[in-house]
């Protein structure tokens, strides 16, 4: 196939960049309201019926919303196999605790209302919180280690080694914080949803618990960007940077320098947006929800997400996994991709099927339009949970 | 076999996986089962069938969800426990997966909540639109999950790239359109139709001989008898095919299959049941029936079939070429620029780059494959033999289950015709009993297809032993022993409600026509 010479290698992978980007900011946004309805789920009901409510507030989307993070996998291994390879095996027991957490989460949803007795149902109902709060929490604290750098290198050969990432390790405070924002975040997220789906005293309390969430956000991000300017170093590639050959981490050399993540924000001041959505963001969202407008909340919310994930991606350019042990093995934008063709095909196929699936998405989403009615579940007419 | 990394890796995959395949094949084939009711329901108007849909749907709603589960497992310990694996060969491997979340799962997450939402939100055109779009999700998946593993047992279209020390691809055409997967494919999905199709009969013939949900019970039989019978055709017709192709591309799984240690003079004779001895190289008190093996596998009467042992003695050949690749390629490397490496080792490497794989066995035994003795090679080439009892008596339990689908299915087919399901009762209970043969079947194909590619993660490109994570035993270990207790619990749970959904049987029919009584349970679930 000549097709792929089309587009350049350095372009393609500047755009697999930018989809990483859209796949993360989706799986934050279309999961996220899931996870952070899972998460105020004990908060805010406090009969079976609210939680039933709450429940089927997210219950005919969280399946399609949960695959952004399945797709997310699958590209990641397709567009970047060493990050997959790398971060997958390197947070080794951190990800077994998401896959657990991710295991109850389908099976609560669906197995949760199949029966009657209060200890079945309070079990899934425990099983649903964990399921929210554990993915939300790891996948921040895992952020917060990429920015630290994680301790791998690559041989020759370019097998990996690890030296000294235990789950105790992973739980450094710079990283706890960023598993605390992420954990706001999404939290602020799923209120904004339950106030957009619910109504009564489940609307009211997701109100409080979302305006708290939203403040919490706005003031742990502005905290963990001071910590990052003051006490995080940043890497950046010392040699010729080569964008368009052969995917090979080893060619480059590194150096670890403070104030190295904020370096694109000094060259680009552009870029400013991103932080600056992450921080207005929650702040506005939590003022829309004073307001009582659930609808816009929840987009001032979906923004925040936006910028604060962007944030991260931009102040790291071109690295995408830095390597504390050993620099020169980090992965970035320029050396961490698949080939050229693999990168031409993913492209032809995510310009086919991603209008579509946003289509057939949106339409689902009008289809299910309206709020979630107490009584029909009651009488148990057209809802499942 | 003691625990290491690799072995409890290899348990790891294998227990996942064998677990995903308990939930998948329902899910094949009760989706296109539920498209098809509904079909009915929609084109005749009659409310029994969609009743029908939705009795059935209920439980294939309790069976999917585990499904998604353990799929998501699936989809990340590629990296996690096999993290050389996904760098040597994400650059194709991970293609057919990120499709398959494009183009299925998002279909089939996205639409299944129509199903079950939908019933009085949607017009009877648009519900059946997104049970279709359902069933046409998870069996594309189906396809593109076995384009992946079918580029693993049959690995065309790509070659080895000395600058990034990995694999690449070189025809996305041909990974798409390799022959091993697109057979597979029909096998693995018309498994997936038996299976529901048994599990369906099964069930109404339970309700049958309770005498109950007659009209609901008879009606599913009719449909589950005869989607069966044409899938365990295909199955058993299909199967022949994987054997054909496994010939042609896997000649030492199918040695190992039919536990053939010397090479016969054509038409070589099928062994119908034996006692292999993998100590003893040699397959005790076989019974053969002449020529039917060497017809099935090569489809001619003159071409022979390799044994073990003929096999082996290639197999060293192979290492010896993939030495010299090796050594070519360590010149290449340690050439300073890529381009000034030596003309003579890039030749090499051109020429027998493709058997690099054969050295990597040797990993095993030496550090260095160029220092291998006669000895090492000796003993790398025995390990391309994969577990050959475990092979022959799972693959002819396979077989004879296939066999035995179609006469029950065929059985019911014809009861139905004449109206006369009911008439024989012990009929009606080896249905019942007949519910878990199909996944018995299932799960030993796999066996059959994932044991007989050991050593190898990719045939011929890649042994198993080395495409590990470098992760301690003790870690997997504790991993392993969390899935195990997740998987038994989930495993009791599902059951658990399937039975009792199965008791309860469907619930009267509440559609949009039948007016709503205060309290009535929704069909849907
Ligand atoms: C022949 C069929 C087949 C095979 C061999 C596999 N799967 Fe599977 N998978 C399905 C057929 C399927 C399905 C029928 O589409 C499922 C089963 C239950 C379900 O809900 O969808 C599914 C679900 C499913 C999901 C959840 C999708 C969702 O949220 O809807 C994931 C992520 C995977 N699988 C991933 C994998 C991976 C990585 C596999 C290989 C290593 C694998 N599956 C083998
Ligand atoms: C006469 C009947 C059958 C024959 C000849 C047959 C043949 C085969 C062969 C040769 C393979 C290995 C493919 C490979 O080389 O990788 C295989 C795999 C498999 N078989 Fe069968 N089979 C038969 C019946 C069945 C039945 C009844 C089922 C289940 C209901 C089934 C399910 C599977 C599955 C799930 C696999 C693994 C996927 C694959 O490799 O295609 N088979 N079969
Ligand atoms: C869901 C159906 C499947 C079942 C039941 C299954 C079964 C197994 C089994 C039993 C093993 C262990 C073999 C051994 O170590 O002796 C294994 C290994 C493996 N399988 Fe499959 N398999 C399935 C599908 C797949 C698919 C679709 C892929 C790839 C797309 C795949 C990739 C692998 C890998 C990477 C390993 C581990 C490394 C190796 O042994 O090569 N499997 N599988």
């Amino acid at each position: 196939m000549i097709l792929h010479d089309l587009i350049a290698y350095d372009t393609l992978r500047l755009i697999w960049w930018v989809l990483l980007g859209v796949l993360l900011i989706g799986f934050a946004v279309m999961d996220g309201f899931d996870l952070g309805t899972q998460i105020l789920l004990p908060f805010v009901a406090e009969n079976d019926l609210e939680r039933r409510v709450v429940i089927n507030a997210v219950g005919p989307v969280w399946e399609g919303n949960q695959v952004w993070l399945i797709l997310g996998g699958g590209a990641i291994f397709a567009a970047w196999p060493p990050l997959y390879a790398v971060s997958f095996s390197g947070f080794y027991l951190a990800m077994f605790l998401i896959l657990f957490a991710l295991i109850l989460r389908p099976v609560g949803f669906k197995y949760r209302s199949k029966r009657e007795g209060p200890g079945w149902r309070a079990g899934w109902d425990w099983g649903l919180f964990v399921g929210g709060l554990v993915p939300a929490l790891v996948v921040g604290v895992a952020v917060g280690n990429v920015l630290r750098g994680v301790p791998f290198r690559f041989d020759d050969a370019m097998r990996i080694f690890y030296d000294g990432t235990t789950l105790f390790e992973l739980l450094n405070p710079f990283a706890l914080l960023a598993g605390l924002i992420s954990v706001a975040m999404l939290t602020m997220h799923g209120a904004a949803w339950l106030m957009l789906k619910t109504s009564g005293p489940v609307e009211t309390r997701a109100r409080g618990y979302g305006i708290s969430a939203a403040l919490l956000t706005a003031i742990l991000y502005a905290l963990a960007g001071i910590w990052l300017w003051l006490g995080v170093d940043g890497y950046a590639v010392t040699s010729t940077v080569v964008t368009d050959g052969p995917s090979n981490p080893l060619a480059k050399s590194v150096e670890v320098a403070a104030g190295a993540w904020f370096r694109n924000y000094e060259a680009h001041p552009w870029m400013m947006v991103a932080p600056a959505l992450g921080l207005a963001g929650p702040l506005i969202a939590a003022g829309l929800m004073a307001l009582g407008r659930g609808g816009l909340a929840l987009l001032a919310s979906g923004l925040s997400i936006f910028g604060i994930v962007a944030s991260v991606g931009l102040a790291m350019f071109p690295f995408i996994l830095p390597s504390s042990v050993d620099p020169r093995s980090s992965l970035t934008v320029w050396d961490a991709s698949s080939s050229h063709m693999t990168l031409f095909v993913m492209l032809a196929a995510t310009v086919i099927f991603l209008p579509l699936i946003i289509a057939y998405t949106t339409w689902v989403y009008r289809v299910l339009w309206g709020k979630v009615d107490a009584r029909a579940i009651q009488d148990g007419r057209g809802h499942s949970y | 076999m003691e625990l290491d990394i690799v072995a409890l890796s290899r348990l790891q995959f294998a227990t996942t996986a064998l677990f995903h395949f308990l939930f998948v094949p329902l899910t094949l084939g009760l989706s296109v089962l539920l498209a098809i009711m509904e079909t009915v329901y929609v084109m005749t108007g009659r409310t029994i069938w969609r009743q029908m849909t939705k009795f059935w749907g209920v439980l294939f709603g309790i069976n999917f969800v585990v499904g998604v589960a353990t799929g998501i497992v699936m989809e990340f310990q590629f990296g996690m426990n096999w993290s050389y694996y996904s760098q040597y060969v994400g650059d194709i491997f991970g293609a057919p997966l990120a499709i398959e979340g494009m183009m299925a799962f998002f279909l089939e997450a996205t639409f299944v909540g129509l199903f079950f939402f939908g019933w009085d939100r949607l017009s009877k055109i648009g519900h059946l639109a997104a049970t279709w779009a359902v069933a046409l999700g998870s069996n594309f998946s189906a396809l593109w999950i076995l384009i992946a593993n079918g580029w693993m047992q049959n690995p065309v279209g790509s070659a080895f790239n000395p600058e990034t020390m990995r694999m690449e691809i070189t025809s996305f055409f041909d990974v798409m359109f390799n022959p091993v997967a697109q057979a597979k494919f029909v096998h693995t999905v018309s498994a997936g139709y038996v299976t529901a199709s048994i599990f369906v009969l099964g069930v109404s013939a339970w309700y049958l001989l309770n005498g109950r949900h007659l009209k609901l019970a008879r009606r599913s039989m009719t449909v589950a008898a005869s989607f069966g019978l044409a899938a365990s055709l295909s199955v058993v017709v299909l199967g022949d095919e994987s054997g054909y192709l496994t010939t042609e591309h896997q000649r030492m799984k199918m040695a190992a299959m039919e536990g053939m240690w010397h090479t016969e003079p054509a038409p070589a004779a099928f062994n119908l049941i034996g006692l292999p001895d993998q100590r003893a190289r040699e397959t005790h008190f076989a019974v053969q029936v002449p020529g039917v093996l060497g017809l099935i596998g090569t489809r001619s009467l003159t071409r022979e079939i390799p044994g073990i042992f003929d096999l082996v003695e290639e197999a060293k050949d192979h290492i010896r070429d993939g030495i010299r690749a090796y050594d070519a390629l360590q010149a290449i490397r340690a050439a300073p620029n890529g381009d000034a490496a030596p003309a003579e080792a890039k030749a090499t490497f051109g020429d027998l780059g493709h058997r690099l794989g054969y050295a990597l066995l040797l990993l095993r035994y030496v550090e260095d494959p160029r220092r291998a003795t006669e000895a090492d090679i000796e003993k790398a080439a025995w390990d391309t033999v994969p577990n050959v009892p475990t092979m022959f008596f799972a693959f002819r339990t396979m077989v004879g289950l296939g066999f035995f689908f179609i006469l029950l299915t065929g059985t019911f087919f014809w009861l139905s015709a004449r109206r006369a399901l009911d008439r024989r009762r012990w009929l009606l209970r080896v249905a019942v009993i007949a519910i878990p043969l199909p996944w018995l079947a299932a799960e030993l194909g796999w066996v059959v297809a994932e044991v007989g590619r050991q050593p190898w993660s990719i045939e011929g490109v890649l042994p198993t032993a080395a495409a590990v994570s470098n992760l301690g035993a003790s870690t997997v270990l504790t991993t392993l022993l969390g899935f195990i207790a997740i998987y038994t619990c989930l495993f009791i749970v599902e059951m658990g409600l399937m039975l009792r959904a199965i008791r309860k049987g469907p619930d009267p029919d509440t559609g949009p026509e039948a007016p709503l009584a205060p309290g009535a349970l929704v069909a849907a679930e």
